[in-house]
């Protein structure tokens, strides 16, 4: 016999959720995901003056500004026709890394880990050590990292006057030139985050975090280890967490933090059952509202508008379906390690394919390779060259901007007719990943990867629930946006 | 100790709000909450309570059954479609948030609004307004919102307004601290319901670009050095704000990381249009400092840039200093 319950609102996750599940034989058998809120941004940019969207997007989420501001400033320059300054990159890139890196350790720490510290596992052997260390608010764990975090935020004071929520970020570049003392003072605080890393989250140097190339070696590496991600996979393999939230499909990259010549971590898409990796056509990507509170309108991003219709009754959510090439794609930090071609996760997907276990291991790993590649960049500022580059903008005209949040790749996608705005869309990561059923039936990724949960008696308090919604570390104020 | 009780909801936010208060205290948010007798009784980013556990929260506070400190709410209040609430729902319950904002609200001791939204509307009231959306006890400037402007929660107080978007850290664990210690008195807020301890300042107050506007030495082109106010946008002489006076994110602010203040502790802020430029008439910039008359800053500003320093001329077009102030090296302290 199939019973229906309803999971809300869901915690520990950015912004609100709602789920609802068909449970037989205490296994869930389909899915259904609602992101219960809409504020109409797309529809608040209509009209706007182009560069006032710099203001407004970043207030989007305060958990990805930097990626809003970043999408629109890419999309800005896309339809203008700009050259950023070098210097002005490379800031972005810091800050963007530091806001990623940020909300990383925000997952792991305050959304994802407090679930095992539940009673819920009072009668694991590790649940005395790991609820003492990540029980909700009260944990020894929160109390250390949140000092590290605002620490690493210093960033955005130097490189973008505040955070959440700046202006700095221009399709020239950046406003805030540094001068040497707060070079100085950025590599400090990068050396900070760099010794938080090594003590705390990974208790070994970077570099043998980095050289960790095999799940094999990941377990070797992880015996007798006292820190947190050892921690958690000690856990994981105690829970067999690589079992749950298993999904193959398409994993899509937009490709992360400009170079010289190119990204940092490369775009694409890796299909995760044969680890063939494909090129990224931004064309393939449509929108779909056949389930969505929205009347109906193009399936192009770039000719679509955003209408919506609370009586629809084929609707269930405010998020409208996002697909590439007419299906679904998961994306996030697992996607892009994965199609960057990163061993240890290419390792990861081999074994245990996309799942709980490896979403976390990929947004660590990832959160390893930043703190390099970002005292890299500090070093690399040229602080004789301007940071902001004054070219004239064009005023008509299309352009997309395509970068990675924290949580996977994020579009806009802007018209501008006399430097007014006249189309705006948006595609944030969690529409991609919550996405609701299309018009073909097809569920998006989550509800695709809760299909299969065990959840025994528990119902709607089934931790394991809890688990497989918060491996994709999903930020519902962008959803609906 | 008794604990102060703390319930905080997110409407129509973006989150960033509690971003921001999770920067706060040197110790972190947590210890700081606790320093003050605080206690989370539930908090939709941090709480390990969820669906049916939270629901149960929330109606025994509806109930009278379980005591509230303070109601916090980040983000706005959506009254759309039609009055329904239904463009924000509250997950698992079937209810608005309108709904649940409205059922808890007289029962706590302290309304507190975190952040323009829950204070003013903020974003979401931008352009059309398409969602309806309202802040708890003004809708922009306009005194009312969803509680209504006679709204005075248990301690007789309207709703504490912790302005910004998003609020500085320390507003929002400072205003809550003060709350929990029972200093928070009406003459502690000014006519907007924000604490006077942040706003009887001025954004502008502290400003590293203090001495260009003095001089009127103006930044022509954003990431220069000159004072924003001109032609660039700043309205710091009228945005309340201690913001150059304690830094943001370690050392820093709006106009130190090298653009204008946008006003976002004002009711409506989001209306403006051209952020990043300032409207004039007649040459002349429409929003002038608060409490000066126009013609002497007429005359003022004539004066002091027919006197301008070279030093200051200079800089103020420059991304960095290019004419450092003269030394004497003659010359001993
Ligand atoms: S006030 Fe600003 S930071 Fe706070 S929820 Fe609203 S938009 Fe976000
Ligand atoms: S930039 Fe703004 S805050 Fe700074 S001095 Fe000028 S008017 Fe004042």
């Amino acid at each position: 016999m199939t019973r229906r319950i309803t999971v809300g609102p869901f915690n520990r996750v950015e912004g609100d959720l709602e789920v609802r599940l068909d449970l037989a034989d205490g296994v869930v058998r389909s899915a259904e995901v609602t992101a219960p809120l809409y504020r109409g941004f797309e529809q608040i940019l209509r009209g706007r003056s182009a560069m006032d969207a710099l203001t407004l997007v970043p207030r989007i989420c305060g958990i990805c500004s930097v990626s809003q501001s970043m999408a629109a400033v890419a999309a800005l320059r896309a339809a203008g026709g700009v050259r950023p300054a070098r210097n002005g990159v490379l800031a972005a890139n810091l800050a963007h890394a530091a806001e990623n890196a940020a909300d990383h350790l925000t997952h792991f720490y305050l959304f994802f880990m407090p679930d095992f510290a539940r009673d819920a596992y009072a009668a694991r052997r590790w649940h005395p050590e790991i609820a003492a260390r990540f029980k909700a608010v009260q944990g020894r764990a929160a109390q250390a990292m949140l000092p590290a975090r605002a620490r690493l935020l210093q960033i955005m004071g130097l490189l973008a006057g505040k955070w959440p929520h700046s202006l700095a970020f221009q399709p020239g570049g950046t406003t805030c030139a540094i001068d040497l003392g707060e070079r100085v003072q950025l590599l400090s605080i990068i050396g900070d985050f760099r010794d938080f890393l090594e003590r705390t989250v990974f208790g070994d140097n970077l570099d043998n975090v980095l050289a960790i190339d095999s799940v094999a070696g990941l377990e070797a590496w992880r015996d007798g280890r006292g820190s947190d991600f050892a921690g958690f996979l000690g856990i994981a393999d105690d829970l067999a967490l690589h079992q749950l939230g298993r999904i193959a499909l398409p994993l899509m990259s937009f490709g992360a933090y400009q170079g010289e010549d190119a990204a940092l971590f490369a775009a694409g898409v890796l299909d995760p059952s044969s680890a063939e990796r494909t090129s990224f056509d931004p064309a393939a990507i449509t929108e779909d509202v056949a389930h969505a509170w929205m009347r109906e309108t193009s399936l192009l991003p770039m000719e679509a508008d955003t209408d919506p219709d609370a009586d629809k009754p084929a609707g269930y959510s405010w998020c409208k379906a996002p697909r590439l090439a007419g299906g679904p794609a998961e994306v996030g930090a697992l996607a892009r390690q994965a199609v960057d071609g990163d061993p240890l996760i290419r390792d990861c997907l081999a074994r245990f394919g996309p799942c709980v276990t490896t979403r976390v291991v990929a947004r660590l790993r990832e959160t390893a390779r930043l703190a390099l590649a970002m005292h890299q960049w500090a070093r690399q500022l040229d602080l004789a060259e301007p940071f902001l580059e004054r070219g004239e903008r064009g005023c008509d005209g299309t352009g997309i901007g395509l970068v990675e949040a924290a949580r996977g790749s994020l579009g806009h996608w802007i018209e501008l007719r006399g430097d007014s705005i006249r189309r705006y869309q948006i595609i944030a990561p969690t529409s991609w990943n919550f996405s609701p059923r299309d018009r073909d039936g097809v569920p998006g990724p989550l509800e695709q990867a809760l299909v299969g949960t065990p959840v025994g008696d528990a119902g709607a308090r089934a931790v394991t629930i809890q688990h497989v919604v918060r491996s994709f570390d999903p930020c519902m104020v962008c959803t609906a946006h | 100790m008794d604990s102060f009780d703390i319930l905080w909801l997110q409407g129509a936010s973006c989150g960033g709000c509690t971003m921001a208060a999770l920067e706060g205290g040197h110790s972190g948010w947590f210890a700081e909450l606790k320093r003050f007798g605080i206690n989370l009784l539930w908090h939709p980013s941090v709480s390990e309570a969820t669906a049916d556990e939270a629901v149960a929260i929330f109606e025994r506070i509806a109930s009278g059954e379980q005591r509230l400190g303070a109601l916090v709410l980040e983000g706005a209040v959506l009254r759309g479609p039609n009055g329904s609430g239904r463009f924000n729902m509250l997950g698992g319950t079937g209810r608005s948030m309108l709904h649940w904002v409205t059922a808890l609200a007289p029962r706590a001791d302290y309304v507190v609004a975190a952040g323009s939204c829950a204070a003013f509307g903020g974003v979401p009231m931008a352009g059309s307004n398409p969602t309806d959306a309202s802040g708890l006890q003004y809708a922009a400037a306009e005194a009312g919102g969803v509680l209504g402007a006679s709204f005075r929660s248990r301690a007789g107080l309207p709703v504490i307004n912790i302005a910004g978007c998003a609020p500085h850290p320390g507003w929002i664990s400072e205003t809550l601290a003060a709350l929990a210690l029972g200093a928070v008195d009406t003459a502690a807020l000014d006519a907007f319901g924000r604490p006077r301890f942040f706003a009887d300042h001025l954004a502008h107050h502290g400003c590293a670009r203090n001495e260009y506007y003095e001089f009127k030495a103006s930044a022509e082109e954003l990431s220069q050095q000159g004072c924003l106010m001109e032609h660039l946008g700043c309205k710091a002489t009228q945005a309340v704000g201690d913001c150059n006076q304690r830094g943001w994110n370690g050392s820093g602010s709006c106009t130190s990381g090298g653009y204008a203040c946008i006003a976002c502790t004002s009711p409506g802020f989001e209306t403006s249009q051209g952020f990043m430029e300032t409207a004039k008439l007649a040459g002349i910039p429409v929003g002038l400092p608060l409490d000066m008359p126009k013609a002497w800053f007429v005359a003022l500003a004539a004066l002091s840039k027919s006197a301008t320093p070279k030093r200051v001329r200079a800089n103020a077009a420059a991304d960095h200093i290019v004419v450092p102030p003269r030394s004497d090296p003659g010359r001993r302290p």
